[in-house]
């Protein structure tokens, strides 16, 4: 396939992007947020005394009603409405950066120093930061086969700890709104809510008690998501609210420090995982007890990650037993929620450091064990007795083996394996990691597009995606014009605006090129097979004798007989001698996709790695995934998609985390303590994409590929450290930060003691 | 009482004269006084590099300065690379190279990576690209396309042999 332009490119570079914080209005009024400075406490007043005349205040007791943001995903039957984040804390505070009053003026920089002036008197009390100190929320457990029997009759078991430490997606643009209202109706402009507009304006709607109709949420540019941006947020119903109280257009833009503690922690969990295996090391059953730290209150995530760690648990692999149980604990730190790979960061790592500890014990190779382990294309499809966001966990076709030897296969070519032993020889600590994963793409339950040709011939997509620099358009671009059979530059796509589309739902869970992908390839289709029929009234020729190409409609066999796209839209339009009586006008189409279950992607990934046993650095030297994608329409989006989900996944292996202390004051609130990596850290990175196994859920065969590139990077890595280190145990936790790192190094060697 | 004082300075050969508050940054009086939204903010703490310009040919994190102390100065923001629709070589390259998703880093890696083309020569190596990019952060990309991009316009510009 040749190399398409994004369509994002040009104005991004060109720095004529639309983010949130790049419009202004006359009169608009700026917000700046009052948060907790303590983690717990009573609150017993606000005093805003110092304030002078031109700023305005809200606290909680100005608001309609006691609000929460609602979950949006409900998972599991369980009801967590007593763990609801209220819009404003009213008299109790729950973490650091909670908010409890908005502060308005007509300059960020005032608004910015009357915050400060705001005097709050909080009786502390005592914080849980521990989880295992945390009140529970929610107790579940997933999973099928009878484990008990499985390890009792086990000829090896393997059972460790292992802890993942809180991190999370820190898009470079931090949150910012800006709400415009037209003074009479109240009516509501919005700038900045992505991800999931349409159901975030219902939201919106619900609480300010509006017709949805009244709030339009406009289509822009945003930052990066990776799961946090854009859910609904305390400052999704303030800002908005503000703006149709005042009747005045309100700003608020985020800055860094309140992001780290204000925007959805993720990843934190303690594993107990045991293994049981049979004299030849194939899988008997697994069991895994997890507790889940969910942080002050259940957002609008509610609890899907410890769902989906569970669900996700056993990975490619034919596990006849499995017992997965978690405690979501509430404690007095920033709430959770998911975070790209949500819940396969964390169960990957921890499933595959049991294998490799296994496959030591039980004296076998790594990758052998997995390939004795790994479902085979004969057991696909595989039916688990588990569900996972609402819907059953059936594993579709795909050739799990094949991709394991493929990629290894790809690491000795590219010199991987070789080097390792290059570096060993000459007495350096070297070591060499392999994962796998499965993912899991395509949420359902639909997608919705419209798909229009103007008179120009110009083609308009608006799709209920939203962009967060995926490439969404570019992709929804190349659909629309791979069915219709015109050029992708006449192509505009509009993603995840309310008016446009009003039943979108929007870009997550890698869904938009699964979903939001097969809805506009059905609904150009539909406009396909319009602009034929339009066509052969116009040419007095039969359809089935048109060819549809380079934007024209052509009869067979005499090219000289054509209709451009353009003409045929403009023969649809109101008067047109070509429309029969009853037929509306346009050349458009709507159409719904619908999808059962989703699809899962799956892939390996393998990482050289060096450490320096004085310092504790880990130096990544080579890193290789392996990737089934079912079909790439953009294979460099899919690259990117990959590189990036490495970045990000060395981050949270080696670098991130978000401390706190023990009175629950986070130690991570610049970018000079929760540490980013930069290009001197990331490793350029190979990928091997394959298009294998299409998906037969959808039309396109396309698998999700946004997550897979983050999945496996913790689990990697802990098998290259744990493999240079030398260690027989697992490396215990994530992040192998520097001065863990360095005691692995002195474990070196040591004999297992448990 | 606001202490504002008179500056002047010129913005991709375009002279402003305005009145700016002393604690003002520039990064704010380039966005919303002037209207250079281009250059963003993605920290405000001069670590991740977003607002990164060129004052006086220097790169600097415009968020670190402020807007008075650029009176008189030469500013070039990432507004200025192209010709009209015209990318710049190096912004074609961003493009090629798949050197930025969300884009909203990029205006910053644009700027820094200007800076360091017109100090670097033909002998520009992937690891002195990638140290001296190291200077900013980026959250989609992994920095591989945008290493390349930056050796690809270190090549073009300076050709071996012609320094």
């Amino acid at each position: 396939m040749t190399t398409v332009v994004r369509k994002e490119d040009p104005r991004l570079l060109r720095g004529v992007g639309r983010f949130g914080d790049d419009q202004q209005r006359r009169g608009q009024l700026h917000a700046r947020i009052v948060r907790s400075p303590l983690a717990h406490g009573e609150l017993r007043s606000i005093d805003t005394s110092a304030l002078d005349g031109g700023v305005q205040v809200v606290t909680a007791a100005d608001l309609p009603g006691d609000l929460r943001i609602p979950v949006r995903l409900s998972v599991q039957g369980i009801d967590l409405n007593e763990y609801l984040q209220p819009v404003l804390a009213a008299d109790v505070v729950r973490y650091v950066g909670e908010p409890v009053a908005v502060v308005l003026a007509d300059d960020p920089y005032l608004a910015e120093d009357a915050a400060e002036l705001v005097e709050l008197d909080i009786a502390e009390l005592p914080a849980a930061v521990d989880p295992g100190t945390g009140r529970t929320a929610a107790e579940f457990e997933l999973g099928f086969g009878d484990t008990g029997e499985a390890f009792a009759g086990a000829a090896h078991v393997v059972e460790l700890d292992f802890e993942v430490g809180r991190h999370s997606a820190v898009p470079m643009e931090p949150r910012a709104l800006l709400v415009d209202v037209d003074p009479a109706s109240g009516a509501l402009d919005i700038f900045g809510m992505t991800k999931v507009p349409v159901f975030n304006r219902a939201v919106l709607a619900s609480m300010l008690d509006v017709d949805e109709n009244l709030i339009h949420v406009h289509a822009s540019d945003a930052g990066g998501g990776f799961g946090v941006r854009g859910e609904f947020y305390p400052e999704d119903f303030l800002v908005p609210w503000l703006a149709f109280t005042l009747r005045r257009p309100v700003k608020w833009t985020e800055d860094r420090s309140e992001h780290l503690v204000a925007v959805n922690h993720s990843r934190q969990q303690r594993h107990r995982i045991a293994a049981a295996f049979d004299v030849d090391g194939s899988l008997l059953g697994m069991r895994d007890d997890v507790l889940h730290d969910n942080g002050a209150y259940c957002r609008t995530h509610g609890i899907i990650v410890p769902e989906l760690t569970l669900a996700m648990l056993p990975g490619p692999y034919r596990v006849p037993a499995y017992r997965g149980r978690i405690t979501v604990a509430l404690t007095n730190k920033t709430p959770c929620g998911t975070y790209r790979a949500p819940g396969r960061f964390e169960g990957t790592v921890v499933r595959e450091q049991v294998l490799d500890v296994a496959a030591d014990r039980i004296g076998i190779d790594r990758v052998e064990l997995r390939r004795r382990n790994l479902l085979t294309p004969g057991e696909l499809p595989h039916t688990r007795a588990m569900s996972t966001l609402g819907t059953d966990v059936v594993l579709d076709p795909g050739d799990y083996p094949g991709l394991l030897e493929s990629t290894m296969a790809e690491a000795k070519r590219l010199g991987y394996l070789s080097e390792v032993d290059t570096l060993r020889a000459k007495g350096r600590l070297a070591g060499l990691g392999v994962a796998m994963f499965l993912e899991k793409s395509g949420l359902g339950p639909q997608e919705t597009a419209d798909v229009s040709v103007s008179a120009t011939g110009a083609v308009h997509v608006h799709s209920g995606g939203t962009s967060l620099g995926q490439g969404i358009e570019t992709v929804l671009g190349q659909l629309a014009s791979e069915a219709l059979g015109v050029d992708p530059s006449v192509v505009t796509v509009i993603a995840g605006d309310t008016e446009l589309q009003p039943f979108g739902a929007g870009s997550w869970a890698s869904r938009s090129t699964v979903v939001g992908g097969g809805a506009v390839h059905v609904s150009a289709l539909a406009v396909r097979e319009r602009a034929v029929q339009i066509a052969a009234r116009m040419l007095e020729a039969a359809e089935d004798d048109l060819v549809v190409r380079d934007g024209t409609i052509a009869v067979h066999g005499a090219p000289g007989q054509r209709v451009t796209l353009a003409e045929v839209a403009r023969a649809c339009q109101p008067a047109s001698p070509f429309l029969l009586a009853d037929e509306p006008a346009g050349l458009a189409a709507r159409r719904r996709f619908e999808v059962e279950h989703m699809t899962y992607p799956y892939g390996a990934h393998v990482a050289v790695v060096e450490l320096d046993e004085q310092t504790g650095e880990v130096r990544i030297l080579r890193y290789l995934v392996g990737y089934e994608v079912g079909r790439a329409i953009n294979r460099t989006l899919v690259a990117g998609q990959l590189m990036g989900g490495v970045a990000q996944g060395v981050g949270g292996a080696l670098f991130e985390e978000f401390r706190y202390d023990e009175a629950g004051q986070p130690q991570a609130i610049t970018f000079m303590d929760y540490l980013l990596p930069t290009a001197a850290e990331v490793p350029g990175v190979n990928v091997l994409i394959s298009e294998n196994a299409p998906s037969p859920g959808n039309p396109l065969g396309v698998k999700g590929a946004g997550e897979g590139g983050l999945t496996a990077v913790g689990a990697a890595l802990a098998s290259a450290v744990r493999d240079a280190a030398g260690i027989t145990g697992s490396v215990e936790r994530l992040p192998m930060t520097a001065d863990r790192v360095h005691r692995l190094c002195d474990m070196r060697g040591e004999t297992e003691t448990t | 009482m606001k202490d504002v004082h008179l500056i002047s300075l010129s913005v991709n050969g375009n002279e402003h004269e305005l009145v700016v508050e002393s604690r003002r940054t520039l990064a704010d009086m380039l966005r919303h006084d002037l209207g250079y939204t281009g250059t963003h903010l993605g920290c405000e703490h001069g670590i991740c590099g977003a607002c990164t310009i060129l004052l006086d040919d220097q790169p600097v994190r415009a968020c670190l300065v402020f807007g008075v102390q650029a009176d008189g100065c030469e500013v070039r923001t990432v507004e200025g690379l192209a010709d009209g629709d015209q990318l710049s070589d190096l912004q074609q390259a961003f493009s090629d190279r798949h050197g930025l998703q969300c884009g909203f880093c990029t205006p910053g890696f644009l700027m820094l990576a200007e800076a360091y083309l017109s100090e670097a020569d033909s002998s520009a190596d992937p690891e002195s690209v990638r140290e001296a990019m190291a200077s900013n952060l980026c959250r989609c990309t992994g920095y591989q396309g945008i290493v390349e991009a930056v050796c690809d316009v270190a090549r073009s510009r300076h050709p071996a042999g012609s320094t």
